[in-house]
């Protein structure tokens, strides 16, 4: 029988060499295992950074953070045996919070539930509210902090310009490439939160923990190994003057309309006013959906970017590019003189005839018609529609210069290009060679086709007052520490042109103030340049518009306004962009009754509204 | 007593085999710490209120237990085998009534400071009768008689251990057909044995009817072959050998359907659960099959070389239950990784080929048998503890041998052990008497 102690080593070593081949195919050739593993014990644990503060021009705070705390229920540990006196001091009523417990314990509606995490009773409770609830916390084990941050606006202003952020939508998840926007994450959905978004957001870090069968964390994984730590966002320095901004803003209440102030020499928008608005602070913490809905369904339409989406017709300020591009192209000199024939299109009384200072002072309609046809219609070519097209070619190709027919590359998003039309638009409408002069002769004046939205305006005001360049306007003259700024607003843009043209349109522009259209409204001390406008309005009243810029030698500010339903550009818009001006340059205003004029103005009853 | 005495305490022990034993002791209690361990507060391996420090206790009772061993004259065992065995059957028989249920069992005796499991000693005083009266030299196991004094044995504390409701101690007992083996249990009983298991797997596994037509159609070609070839066999002869085959048929057949019945309609549902987990592994990994899900989720996270020591994040977290006891394995598995396992498990190969040598080289039957036992009990340990952790056998709660924490367990293979490398350092006196 002694054979048999050879059986019985070879069960032993079979078994032995069994459960190795097993543990090989367990552990080293099944990788599910270790995720699984993984699962089990090591949560991810986001670390959100703090995201970027935006400071106005001067240095004061306009975007900030506050804390906000959710309270947490992990409904293992939760016992209640007061449930009435927990509703009382928690502030909720009794039926609302047993079918708060219930949607949270129900798989279906909150997918993410299990009995040993914690899950949202309580959202975003500002400090305040969370004060009074503070102390309670400890008689009710199972419940927790959450402490996370919202946006905070230090004033009512300017809404439209520093825009909001929101939860990220599931559009927006799925259309991501670098995949680092998670379900739950918030994101710049309009304005400069959205366009500096990626400066603001900052880095998120990722901690790894380490958590036990009870979900119970137990350090960090690996000792922090593959952790990574949060970067804080950077901050921004906006160009905006919020003293001015949050003036405009009052100038037009009651009024639909847009004020866009630029520094000529650096192209910083000292002013974005689109109204009417809202105060920032609607859309954050608790109540964003439902403030959402009451801005969305405002007749007024307050969520719509005016300076940079309401496309309008430019009217009479559209005059200076014309004078300056028929100047460069020799087709008339500055002194030039046509009379005031009405025949050709209508025009106020007025002195006549003028040289171009006096037709810009007076904004003199026959002049421009004048000055248009001349442009159009140069005989260069003996077939009219030829010549016609050629030298629509060359004005378009100057106007486009200007920044008109293109956006304009502001740091914001749902940017409109505004219109100048084409000769393959006006091909296509009237048939090839088909139109001429005669046709077009509206954009002589500003109406017609052509159509630009507030910030051009602005900026076509900047660039008289620069005598032909411009910089780019933007909202944003420095990012995070070291300051930088976006390339784009670095460069100087030069018209088509040359300096000197601008001279006669600014003289023009001078004698507006001193002695045209808008004469009324001159100040002691400074040299303002302007220039009225009233755009024909087929819907309702007329619009009314103003570019000027002061002071006339070394330009602090350029200012376009342009007021709906607000008829002639001298009665509304003006005084509005005077009072800035001044506002701006002395910080007083010696004119009281004016402003007590305009803000009483109230023009809200004559826009048209759509249900 | 001589003086010199004290000398030959450890005179002829073989140093081996007390190698492997102080290896695995201090391995397990290593492991211990590894899976009461918590990185957020650390405590020492020595601490009293954690695992390890408690089985730090256990160890120092093992070595008094030890020195008690090899102090006790060699003749006491054979002489008092009986006695032990009575006695521990009668402890087994008070458990069932004053025992103090842990997980549905009653095989625990609370003695107010300390509480133990009799059933892990009955394996040693079962061990020592099983060698006492095989080892007799009126007994031979070819004799009816011999064997079923030898079964009787057996049966008794099985059958009192399976009314304390612990089916995983009672299956131990199954490891003595192997000591039954060596000492002349006719070969195709085993193979039968094999057969029977193979039989009863393939049902549960597989189900009753693809089972008999499998068997059909071997048991045709196996008779086709003898009608065929004929084998130099007379007509008769023939008809004799295929009547056996068509009897092993329909027993086999009896068989699997009997253990369909049984296992469906017999068993409790919580046993019929530990064995079809491993048929199914998804079958709920969150209630019954946890045990083994999480078991391989550790053991597989290991990986080649392990997550080294102290490093095991299902270990750590209590991811598996009764991690220090029972499922010890599953430390090294995520710990070590497979590199870890494999030298482990050689090992205990090697380990438990040592015993069968020294038992081999006995000059008494009784010695041999009862080293056989040791061997045969502690690969039973060693092949169903590993077997379930990785999902080759059903989850029974037995521990790995001088690995897992617990004082029953350590002491009771400690006695085992020792006894017989104290009857093993006296192999050269031959017991008189038997």
């Amino acid at each position: 029988m002694q054979e048999r102690k050879f059986v019985i080593n070879a069960i032993i070593i079979a078994i032995g060499l069994i459960y190795v081949i097993r543990l090989f195919f367990l552990q080293v050739l099944d990788s599910s295992y270790k995720i699984e593993a993984e699962i089990n014990a090591i949560e991810k644990v986001v670390d959100y950074p703090y995201r970027g503060l935006i400071y106005d021009r001067h240095g004061d705070l306009l975007v900030f953070n506050t804390p906000v705390f959710d309270i947490t229920v992990v409904t293992k540990e939760f016992k209640l045996t007061d449930t009435l006196l927990f509703c009382q001091r928690f502030g909720i009523s009794k039926e609302e919070f047993i079918t708060k417990m219930k949607d949270i314990k129900n798989p279906i509606k909150n997918r993410g539930y299990s009995r040993n995490k914690p899950q949202t009773l309580f959202k975003q409770l500002s400090l305040e509210d969370f004060a009074h609830v503070q102390d309670y916390m400890n008689d009710y084990p199972g419940l927790y902090t959450q402490a996370r941050t919202i946006r905070s606006y230090s004033y009512p202003s300017a809404a439209n310009a520093l825009g909001y952020i929101g939860e990220i939508s599931p559009k927006a998840l799925e259309k991501q490439k670098d995949g680092y926007y998670k379900q739950g994450d918030y994101i710049g959905i309009s304005g400069i939160e959205l366009f500096y978004e990626n400066e603001l957001r900052g880095r998120r870090g990722v901690k790894y923990i380490m958590k036990d069968v009870h979900g119970v964390q137990k350090g960090s994984y690996r000792g922090g190994a593959y952790d990574t730590i949060s970067a804080p966002g950077e901050n921004l320095t906006s160009t905006i003057d919020i003293k001015l901004q949050q003036y405009g803003e009052l100038l037009l209440q009651n009024k639909i309309g847009s004020v866009v102030a630029i520094e000529p020499s650096t192209g910083e928008i000292l002013s974005f006013i689109s109204s009417p608005s809202y105060d920032p602070n609607f859309l954050t913490g608790r109540k964003f959906s439902e403030n959402y809905v009451v801005l969305e369904k405002d007749p007024y339409k307050p969520l719509f970017n005016r300076p940079l989406m309401a496309m309008y017709p430019p009217g009479s300020i559209f005059k200076l590019a014309q004078a300056a591009i028929a100047l460069e192209e020799g087709v008339i000199t500055d002194h030039s003189r046509f009379p005031c024939d009405k025949s050709l299109v209508n025009c106020h009384d007025h002195p006549s005839p003028q040289d171009l200072r006096g037709a810009i002072q007076w904004s003199c309609n026959p002049y421009f018609y004048m000055v248009f046809k001349k442009m159009i219609s140069q005989d260069k070519n003996p077939n009219k529609f030829k010549d016609t097209e050629a030298n629509f070619d060359v004005w378009r190709s100057h106007m486009l210069t200007f920044g008109f027919g293109q956006k304009m590359l502001v740091d914001l998003p749902n940017t409109k290009s505004g219109n100048i039309p084409s000769n393959a638009y006006y091909d296509r409408v009237y048939g090839d060679l088909h139109w001429k002069f005669s046709t077009i002769y509206s954009l002589s004046i500003g109406q017609g086709e052509i159509n630009v939205v507030p910030i051009q305006m602005a900026n076509m005001a900047a660039l008289i007052a620069n005598k032909g360049w411009y910089i780019t306007p933007h909202l944003i003259k420095s990012i995070g520490k070291d300051k930088h700024i976006l390339e784009e607003y670095k460069n100087r843009h030069v018209t088509s042109v040359d300096p000197k043209h601008f001279q006669p349109v600014i003289d023009g522009m001078e004698q507006v103030v001193l002695a045209g259209t808008a004469s009324w409204l001159k100040i002691k001390d400074i040299e303002i340049c302007g220039k009225t406008g009233t755009a024909e309005n087929p819907h309702g009243d007329d619009h009314s518009v103003y570019i000027a810029f002061a002071p006339k030698d070394n330009p602090k500010i350029a200012i376009a306004v342009y007021v709906e339903n607000a008829g002639f550009g001298a009665m509304t818009a003006a005084p509005i962009a005077h009072l800035m001006i001044e506002k701006y340059l002395k910080d007083t205003i010696t004119r009281p009754p004016l402003e007590k004029m305009v803000l009483d103005k109230n023009l809200l009853h004559k826009v048209k509204t759509k249900p | 007593m001589r003086s010199d005495d004290k000398i030959n305490l450890t005179n002829n022990v073989d140093w081996i085999t007390i190698g492997f034993y102080v290896l695995f002791v201090l391995l397990g209690w290593l492991n211990i710490y590894a899976v009461v361990y918590d990185p957020e507060a650390v405590t020492t391996i020595f601490d009293f209120s954690i695992n390890s420090g408690k089985q730090l206790m256990w160890i120092g009772g093992a070595f008094i237990i030890i020195i008690s061993i090899l102090v006790i004259d060699y003749k006491f065992y054979s002489a008092f085998s009986y006695v032990f065995y009575v006695v521990s059957m009668l402890v087994l028989l008070l458990t069932i009534f004053m025992g103090t249920e842990v997980n549905g069992s009653k095989s625990w005796l609370d003695l107010g400071f300390v509480r133990v499991q009799p059933a892990e000693f009955a394996k040693f005083t079962t061990a020592l009768a099983l060698a006492r009266m095989l080892g007799s030299i009126h007994s031979n196991i070819d004799h009816l008689e011999t064997l079923a004094k030898a079964l009787m044995l057996l049966a008794i504390p099985c059958a009192l251990i399976l009314l304390q409701n612990e089916t995983g101690g009672m299956l131990v007992f199954s490891a003595f057909v192997l000591v039954l083996y060596r000492e002349g249990l006719p070969g195709t009983l085993l193979l039968i044995g094999v057969f029977v298991t193979l039989l009863f797997v393939l049902t549960l596994a597989i189900g009753v009817k693809p089972i008999i037509i499998g068997l059909a159609v071997l048991f045709s070609i196996i008779i086709l072959y003898f009608i065929i070839n004929r084998l130099r066999m007379t007509r008769k002869q023939l008809t004799n050998r295929i009547l056996v085959f068509l009897f092993i048929f329909g027993m086999s057949c009896a068989f699997v359907f009997g253990v369909h019945k049984i296992f469906f309609e017999i068993l409790q549902e919580h046993q019929r659960n530990r064995i079809m987990v491993l048929f199914d592994t998804q079958l709920d990994i969150r209630d019954k099959g946890y045990h083994l899900h999480q078991s391989k989720i550790a053991i597989g996270s290991g990986d080649f070389f392990g997550k080294g020591f102290l490093e095991g994040t299902q270990t750590k977290f209590d991811f598996v239950p009764e991690q220090s006891t029972d499922f010890i394995f599953c430390t090294i598995g995520e710990e070590h990784g497979w590199f870890g396992s494999t030298i482990l498990i050689a090992l205990y190969v090697l380990f438990m080929m040592r015993l069968v040598f020294l038992a081999e080289r006995q000059k008494d039957r009784f010695s041999r048998i009862y080293g056989y036992s040791v061997a045969s009990i502690i690969l039973f340990h060693f092949m169903v503890n590993i077997g379930m952790t990785i999902g080759l056998f059903p989850v029974i709660g037995i521990p790995l041998p001088f690995f897992s924490y617990g004082g029953s367990s350590l002491w009771s293979f400690t006695i085992l052990l020792f006894v017989f490398l104290k009857l093993d350092s006296h192999r050269g006196q031959v017991l008189a008497g038997h």
